[in-house]
């Protein structure tokens, strides 16, 4: 059984102008030490994927089917007091927007250590002295000092690492990390991704790591989920999706990268507008936008299948040969050396 | 072409404060202590650098938004310094800036529309009919959909929020744009989006910004010219062609050898230059060079007394170090060992 089971998870939310659908059907599977990295268009429903898993919804305008087993025992029907237990201990978060997750009125200490007091029994004294070694970890210099220091105190980045440190102060066994480094300079980002790849490899922990850093990802990754619209575009290995991407969106995506070694005037960009989630597109969603559109994409919905024989999974109806000549070319685009 | 912005030895001490009844000073965090440089009237300047080493602090004095503690700041040929409020309101519209944490920037309980339309509202701008028209053509260039113009900002993803800040400090045509981190939370497809509208605007109404990002690949695209903060301080500051292909100062060569590749076999094989050390303590900052506790090449009895000063030493290109980089890339020994120092000295 793999560590954490999710199955066809869907998520709604009721807004004024109608029923939101923000996840489709995502379906995935993660084991003990693996790092699943999730990329995708902004507003593809990554967040809200994790925070369903997390029962992190508001249920007051949110309806979520599916389910999400850890260990087997579903996170989505599991009653709130165990979901509560879980959640910091086995299975902890680390959130996109650092400020709104930290309390502005509490120290930062009294923050890291309530984690802490929530689900062990230990001293005030021993839960201060975690506190303080979590946020020497995450390299926040002076931290006896520092640790009595509200968050309006600490630049981005260094709230960022305070969230960090909130979420592994636990030691859990899967971490989802959301945008965990964006606000990171590359070095410190440096630093946090080795870190964590070492209490990967001490504690088997399992990392869920949704970026936009497609490097981050290349170089984190042992899987990569490719989101457009609430649904899982691709689903491969990290070599498959760098080297051998199987959809447009995905070749869209590297396309558009900006390059250090190389000078371009204009970015490419995917032509059109994110699509509606109050009406999504019929067929394929992303069919408004893509180049190879052809007429059963407008009409019909394209299934999550393999390529080939592998593991890699896609969701367009074009064929292989073509899958394959596109892919060669954005492959050999991406590894086009500076001039 | 004419100077927009010049910041003239730039300080921002933010005091620490103790006692109950009695506040009394008794130290000062140094975030930005002694920055000057200049921006032309429709450049792009980047700003690089460690987190927590200064650079929203730097952009809050500039717009103002922060009482700067010694230093001037020109905008238009004009000393803005010491202006209060009231005189600043006129300038409001000439400066806009786009908020690093785009959540705690806007307004929880007013709908997005509104808040991409207060700037026009509160400079009078345009009858109601107009600015909503104005709004929704704003939404949609930042890829947003006029389908968003009644929703509230929790309903948003986090990359949505980040194009609202943008749609916002676009609506007035404003002179100067400061801009901490626009893209760092967008899919690549749509941060191309921005930093090719960002261009477009800029050609097309002479549009001057200041960036700030920590992704390098963003501030190559759209910088003219790089500055690579340290602690508070000014190490490096070049066209981006020079600081890309040439960087002097080892704290920039950290930060190239860094920048993760996304190439799942190269990423692998990456060694990036590792920075020894804790990150300094910007009370009490280190002596000499600011970087000299973590930098692989100091040589004692010179990094760690002397404070190297920002030194241009080609054309158009600064670096504040003694023992520059001599080219570009660099083996691990390379970069330990200056050239200018012979083995057998450096030992001793
Ligand atoms: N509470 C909510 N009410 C209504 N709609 C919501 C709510 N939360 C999220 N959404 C919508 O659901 C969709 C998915 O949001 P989500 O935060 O998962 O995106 P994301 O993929 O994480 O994007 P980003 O990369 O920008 O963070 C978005 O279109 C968003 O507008
Ligand atoms: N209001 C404040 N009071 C005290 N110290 C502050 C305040 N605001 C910022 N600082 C400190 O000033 C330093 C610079 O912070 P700043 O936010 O400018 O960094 P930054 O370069 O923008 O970092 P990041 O890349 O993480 O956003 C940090 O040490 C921070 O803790
Ligand atoms: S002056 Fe010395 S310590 Fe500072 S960056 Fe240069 S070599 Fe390193
Ligand atoms: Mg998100
Ligand atoms: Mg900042």
């Amino acid at each position: 059984m793999a560590l954490l089971e999710v199955e066809n998870l869907k998520t709604r939310f009721r807004t004024d102008d109608g029923v939101v659908t923000a996840v489709d059907g995502v379906s995935f599977t993660l084991e003990k030490g693996e790092t699943l990295g999730i990329v995708g268009e902004s507003g593809s429903g990554k967040s809200v994927t994790c925070l369903t898993i997390m029962g992190l919804n508001d249920p007051r305008n949110t309806v979520s089917e599916g389910a999400a087993r850890l260990d087997g025992v579903d996170l989505l029907t599991t009653d709130p007091e165990s979901l509560r237990a879980l959640r910091g201990m086995r299975i902890a978060m680390i959130f996109q927007d650092p400020m709104t997750s930290l309390n502005p009125v509490k120290k930062i200490g009294w923050q890291l250590e309530e984690a802490v007091l929530v689900h062990r029994d230990v001293s005030r004294k021993e839960s201060r002295a975690l506190a303080i070694d979590a946020m020497k970890s995450v390299r926040i210099p002076r931290a006896e000092q520092r640790i009595d220091d509200y968050p309006h105190q600490f630049s981005g980045g260094m709230r960022q690492r305070v969230m960090i440190a909130m979420a592994l102060i636990n030691e859990p066994d899967i971490v989802i990390a959301d945008e965990p480094t964006t606000a990171l300079d590359v070095t410190t980002q440096a630093q946090i991704l080795d870190l964590m790849n070492e209490l990967q490899r001490e504690r088997e922990m399992a990392i869920i790591m949704i970026t936009h850093d497609l490097g981050v990802v290349a170089e984190v990754a042992d899987e990569v989920i490719v989101m457009y619209g609430g649904q899982v575009a691709e689903h491969a290995s990290v070599d498959d999706i760098f080297y051998r991407p199987r959809h447009p969106y995905t070749w869209g995506l590297l396309g558009s990268l900006p390059r250090l070694d190389l000078e371009v005037e204009r970015l490419e960009q995917i032509p059109g507008q994110p699509p509606s989630l109050l009406n999504p597109p019929s067929g394929c969603r992303f069919h408004p936008r893509c180049t190879f559109a052809m007429d059963i994409c407008r009409t019909e919905v394209p299934q999550l299948l393999p390529f080939g024989e592998g593991l890699h999974l896609q969701r367009c109806w074009l064929d292989d040969a073509t899958k394959e000549r596109e892919s060669a070319r954005t492959v050999a685009g991406l590894q086009q050396e500076a001039s | 072409m004419s100077t927009l912005l010049t910041v003239e030895n730039l300080k921002m001490h933010f005091p620490i404060t103790q006692g109950i009844v009695f506040q009394k000073q008794i130290a000062a965090v140094k975030a930005v202590d002694g920055v000057s440089f200049e921006v032309k009237s429709g450049e792009t300047l980047g700003i690089v650098g460690e987190s927590g080493c200064g650079k929203s602090t730097l952009a809050r004095c500039i717009l103002r938004l922060l009482d700067p503690t010694e230093g001037t700041i020109m905008f238009d040929d004009r000393d803005i310094t010491h202006l209060s409020r009231a005189e600043m309101r006129p300038l409001r519209r000439e400066m806009m800036m786009v908020f690093q944490d785009p959540y705690a920037s806007l307004n929880p309980r007013k709908r997005v529309g509104f808040t991409v339309a207060e700037p026009l509202e509160v400079n009078g701008i345009g009858t109601p009919a107009e600015r909503k028209r104005r709004v929704q053509e704003l939404l949609e260039v930042v890829g947003l959909s006029p389908e968003h113009y009644n929703r509230f900002p929790h309903e948003f993803s986090g990359g949505q929020r980040q194009r609202i800040g943008v749609a916002r400090a676009l609506a007035v045509n404003p002179k100067l744009i400061v801009c901490d981190e626009p893209v760092s939370a967008l899919d690549v497809s749509v941060q191309a989006q921005i930093l090719n509208l960002l261009k477009d605007l800029q050609r097309e109404f002479g549009l001057t910004y200041v960036v700030i990002a920590h992704d390098l690949n963003v501030v190559r695209h759209i910088s003219d010219r790089v500055m690579v903060m340290y602690l508070g301080k000014i190490v490096e500051l070049a066209s981006d062609r020079e600081l890309y292909h040439q960087p002097l100062h080892p704290y920039t060569g950290a930060l190239m050898s860094a920048v993760p590749s996304p190439d799942p076999k190269r990423a692998r094989g990456r060694k990036p230059i590792v920075l020894e050390g804790d990150v300094p303590n910007p009370i009490n900052p280190p002596d000499g060079c600011r970087f000299h506790p973590r930098c692989p090449r100091m040589q004692t009895g010179v990094c760690d007394v002397d404070e190297p000063e920002l030194i241009e030493s080609v054309a158009g290109h600064s670096r504040a170090c003694h023992y520059p980089l001599e080219h570009w890339p660099m083996s691990p020994e390379e970069l330990r060992q200056p050239a200018s120092v012979t083995p057998t000295l450096a030992s001793t």
